[in-house]
């Protein structure tokens, strides 16, 4: 096979195709119409996902080689040049894969579930433009583009979380996330900036090169700086060339830490549930949110060069995985449960990153955005059913009204919770393997780490099927509280004219909103269900598909770079004897692993307690009322936030607006200005007297005094 | 003998004269346009006495030009001064200071 290059063009039109559908539906979105919004948005995205098959496939079987070019200038300024290019290999490939499928379904999926709302046309606008600047982060060759599309996708969540915005809810998360990700963003920035100060270069393979000559050749690219300070020369930045690498790497993890949403900055990401559903499985579950882990991934060269970082990040994220699991047993609302199971879910990749497994995570990244994909989707599906409500205790036996969404969630859950031969499986153990491999010979932070992967697959199996169980078996609660819910569905209903209550309006027809009699659940519409099936189907499968060659074989070598000793997925590919069929050892394998059983406890006590015994649930409330405080409270982490950062930020700007503003820049400065102009000019006026006599007088001194000069100097 | 000297000498306590009216008097707009007449008048006397001395007639031709220029000042001067008193029923010099700071 010759391989070749890939062409330019296929890859801008990836790039432009959702963009072109973003500008139809948002700026000439009345002229188009609903239908056409859709269409040409749906469209742009399909056109984008099937040449991203087509490169992936490319690339996979050797016709292609990976692609690394500029395409335009930006601007030059000195030695430095911005550009946009494209670095397209195996790592870039999969991520537009997963990218531009996810998105496509929930495009369709978003027919089904906008489909009374009057934002019809800029819902679909925004999501395209979320491909759009997605697409942009991940193919970029430079960390600038990367920067724009990690900006832009927090443009896009900010304007989706606060999708409808007469709900002040909607616009205080939508402000918290857009907060918090900025507080990210500062450290991402300053690692940029220190990458483009040591390096002299925002092009990642130019970085890389420098990066590994400069290892070994005592880093002589990095500009030497001894500032003097009172006759001390200082070396800051020769003499410890990790601690610059460290320095980088931490402050892109920070980047990583409010964009993927790891503690202390994942408070945005639970109240990011204000938006619509089909928002919270695109970009809160699949994509955006892991765009950190991905880049994490895309820099393996450098944080392979920093122990330091690599605990850093090995430490959050196991804080991550654990405590935000925890969070996600006490949450009442079906769509919060998801998103914390999403916290901790991103908590395992980057436990992942931690340890060097980046293929590890990557593998969860995909693996994850396909599962959790679809229980967002199936949630969605389920609040559609309920006309919009969103509490799991007023829900229970949606098994036989609705059959589809009933067995993908069963899908998904199995998947997220790790039965074997199911995609979640294999990925989420295999970071635990490489985790604990890693625990010999590391630090506590090893230990920590380990132990909370894996009492983390407990919890995580324990909640996923409470809301399951919740959900879909017992009693049908929604019968109880018909009255107390059409209540507060009016309630609702009055603030926010939003007809984001999509009825199915065959089975209610002639009902005018809220006012109808029994709610009975009902199957949501066919473009609701079909995205759910594409979801459950890779949900199953890939997993048991790509392990071999994404974790065990060549289809990352270039693309990520790990060291020697942390070559965990080699160690494990031996202890299973070899490469060959190592899904099916590995699926074959279940029992000898630690987290299937704890996965299985997990389940079978969910099951008992929500299944079969509800009133344990009731006396557990009562015995650890004050643990489960803690955890409603969220560990104190958002009054953290927002009473300590945020008021405190708010105090202290009062606290400036008085004095320092008020005071000093308003009465000295501003006043104090205007004042010695005044007083002056009273002083001067005097001179003006307007009286002929004395100005003619003046005129004759002068006269004098100029003649007696000149005098002087013609005498002279 | 009355020489070069005793004309300058004139021509200038001339000039003085009309300068200390021009500063000294308070009261009439009309002094004030005499007084220039009077000090263009000064500056003839020396151009007359130097161009007689000097034996050049150069002198006597800007005398000419001076006295043209002055009259038509003077009728200037005195149309604005009767438009003036117009306006503000008054010459008094001491009460035109509406330029005052």
């Amino acid at each position: 096979m010759d391989s070749s290059q890939l062409s330019t063009l296929q890859l801008l039109i990836i790039a432009l195709a959702p963009l072109f559908g973003a500008v139809m539906a948002g700026f000439f979105g009345k002229q188009i119409g609903r239908s056409g919004a859709h269409a040409v948005t749906i469209l742009g995205v399909a056109v984008s996902c099937a040449l991203s098959c087509q490169v992936l496939y490319q690339l996979y079987t050797g016709q292609a080689d990976p692609f690394n070019q500029n395409i335009y200038t930006f601007y030059q300024i000195g030695n430095y040049s911005a550009h946009i290019g494209f670095m397209i290999d195996n790592l870039t490939a999969m991520m537009m894969v997963v990218v531009t499928f996810v998105s496509l379904l929930v495009h369709v999926y978003t027919i089904g579930y906008m489909e009374e709302d009057p934002g019809y046309q800029r819902f679909f606008s925004y999501i395209s433009l979320f491909t759009f600047s997605m697409l942009m982060l991940v193919m970029s060759n430079n960390f600038l583009q990367l920067f724009f599309g990690w900006e832009a996708v927090g443009l896009v969540s900010y304007l989706l979380i606060g999708f409808w915005y007469k709900r002040p809810t909607a616009i205080f998360a939508n402000l918290k996330a857009f907060l918090v990700n900025r507080v990210g963003d500062f450290g991402f920035l300053l690692g940029i900036a220190a990458i483009l100060y040591s390096y002299g270069s925002l092009d990642y393979a130019e970085v890389f090169t420098r990066l590994s000559v400069s290892a070994q050749a005592a880093f002589t690219y990095i500009p030497q700086w001894h500032p003097t300070v009172f006759g001390h020369t200082f070396n800051l930045l020769d003499a410890h060339s990790t601690t610059v690498i460290t320095f980088i790497c931490i402050c892109l993890f920070i980047g990583a830490m409010g964009k993927s949403a790891q503690v202390p900055l994942h408070v945005w990401l639970p109240d990011s549930m204000e938006g619509p559903t089909p928002i919270s499985a695109l970009i809160h579950a699949a994509t955006m949110v892991t765009a950190g882990i991905f880049m994490v991934a895309r820099m393996s060269p450098m944080f392979e060069l920093s122990e330091t970082a690599l605990q850093f990040v090995l430490f959050i994220g196991a804080t991550t995985a654990f405590f935000t699991g925890l969070m996600g047993i006490v949450q009442n609302d079906i769509k919060r449960v998801v998103a914390y199971s999403t916290l901790s879910q991103l908590g395992y990749m980057t436990v992942a990153l931690g340890v060097s497994a980046y293929s590890g995570a990557v593998f969860h990244l995909m693996t994850h955005a396909f599962f959790k994909a679809l229980l967002f989707l199936a949630a969605g599906s389920v609040i559609i059913g309920m006309h919009h409500e969103q509490d799991m205790r007023k829900m229970g036996g949606l098994k036989k009204y609705m059959p589809i969404t009933y067995w993908t969630s069963l899908i998904g859950t199995l998947a997220l919770t790790g039965f074997p031969f199911l995609s979640g499986y294999y990925s989420k153990d295999m970071i635990i393997e490489a985790t604990h491999l890693a625990t010999e010979g590391g630090s506590w932070i090893n230990q920590y780490a380990y132990w909370s992967v894996l009492l983390g697959v407990f919890i995580t199996s324990f909640y996923s099927f409470r809301l399951f169980y919740l959900t879909f078996h017992g009693e049908e609660r929604f019968r109880d509280n018909e009255h107390a819910h059409a209540e507060i569905a009016h309630n609702e209903h009055k603030q926010d004219d939003h007809a984001h209550e999509t009825h199915a309006h065959d089975e209610h027809a002639g009902d005018d909103g809220h006012h109808h009699g029994p709610h009975v659940p009902h199957e949501s519409p066919l473009v609701v269900t079909l995205p759910l099936i594409l979801l459950a189907i890779p949900s199953v499968i890939v997993g048991f598909l790509t392990i071999g060659p994404m974790l065990f074989g060549e289809f990352f070598s270039g693309a990520i770079t790990v060291n020697g000793e942390h070559q965990w997925f080699a160690k494990i590919a031996e202890e299973f004897g070899g490469v060959d069929g190592i899904a099916l050892h590995v699926g074959l394998h279940f029992y000898a692993a630690p987290a299937f059983w704890l996965a299985f406890s997990g389940f079978a006590l969910a099951t008992y307690i929500y299944l079969f015994n509800i009133d344990v649930a009731k006396k557990c409330q009562k015995i650890f009322a004050l643990p489960i405080r803690v955890l409603e409270n969220k560990y104190g982490m958002d009054d953290l936030w927002i009473k300590g950062f945020a008021g405190g930020g708010i105090a202290l700007g009062k606290t400036v607006a008085k004095y320092v503003d008020a005071k000093i820049i308003d009465g000295f400065f501003v006043d104090g200005t205007a004042m010695l102009i005044d007083r002056t000019a009273g002083l001067v006026r005097q001179i003006q007297s307007g009286r002929l006599y004395i100005y003619a007088f003046a005129m004759i001194l002068g006269l004098i005094a100029l003649l007696a000069l000149l005098i002087r100097n013609l005498a002279l | 003998m009355i020489g070069l000297n005793h004309y300058l000498l004139l021509g200038a306590v001339l000039f003085c004269l009309s300068i200390a009216g021009i500063i000294i008097n308070r009261k009439n707009v009309i002094v004030l346009l005499m007084c220039i007449e009077l000090m263009l008048l000064a500056v003839n006397v020396n151009f007359i006495a130097f161009s007689r001395f000097n034996a050049e007639v150069s002198g006597q031709v800007f005398v000419f030009f001076i006295l043209t220029v002055a009259a038509a000042e003077a009728a200037i001067g005195l149309a604005i001064l009767v438009t003036l008193f117009r306006n503000r029923r008054t010459i008094n010099v001491a009460e035109m200071d509406s330029l005052k700071g």
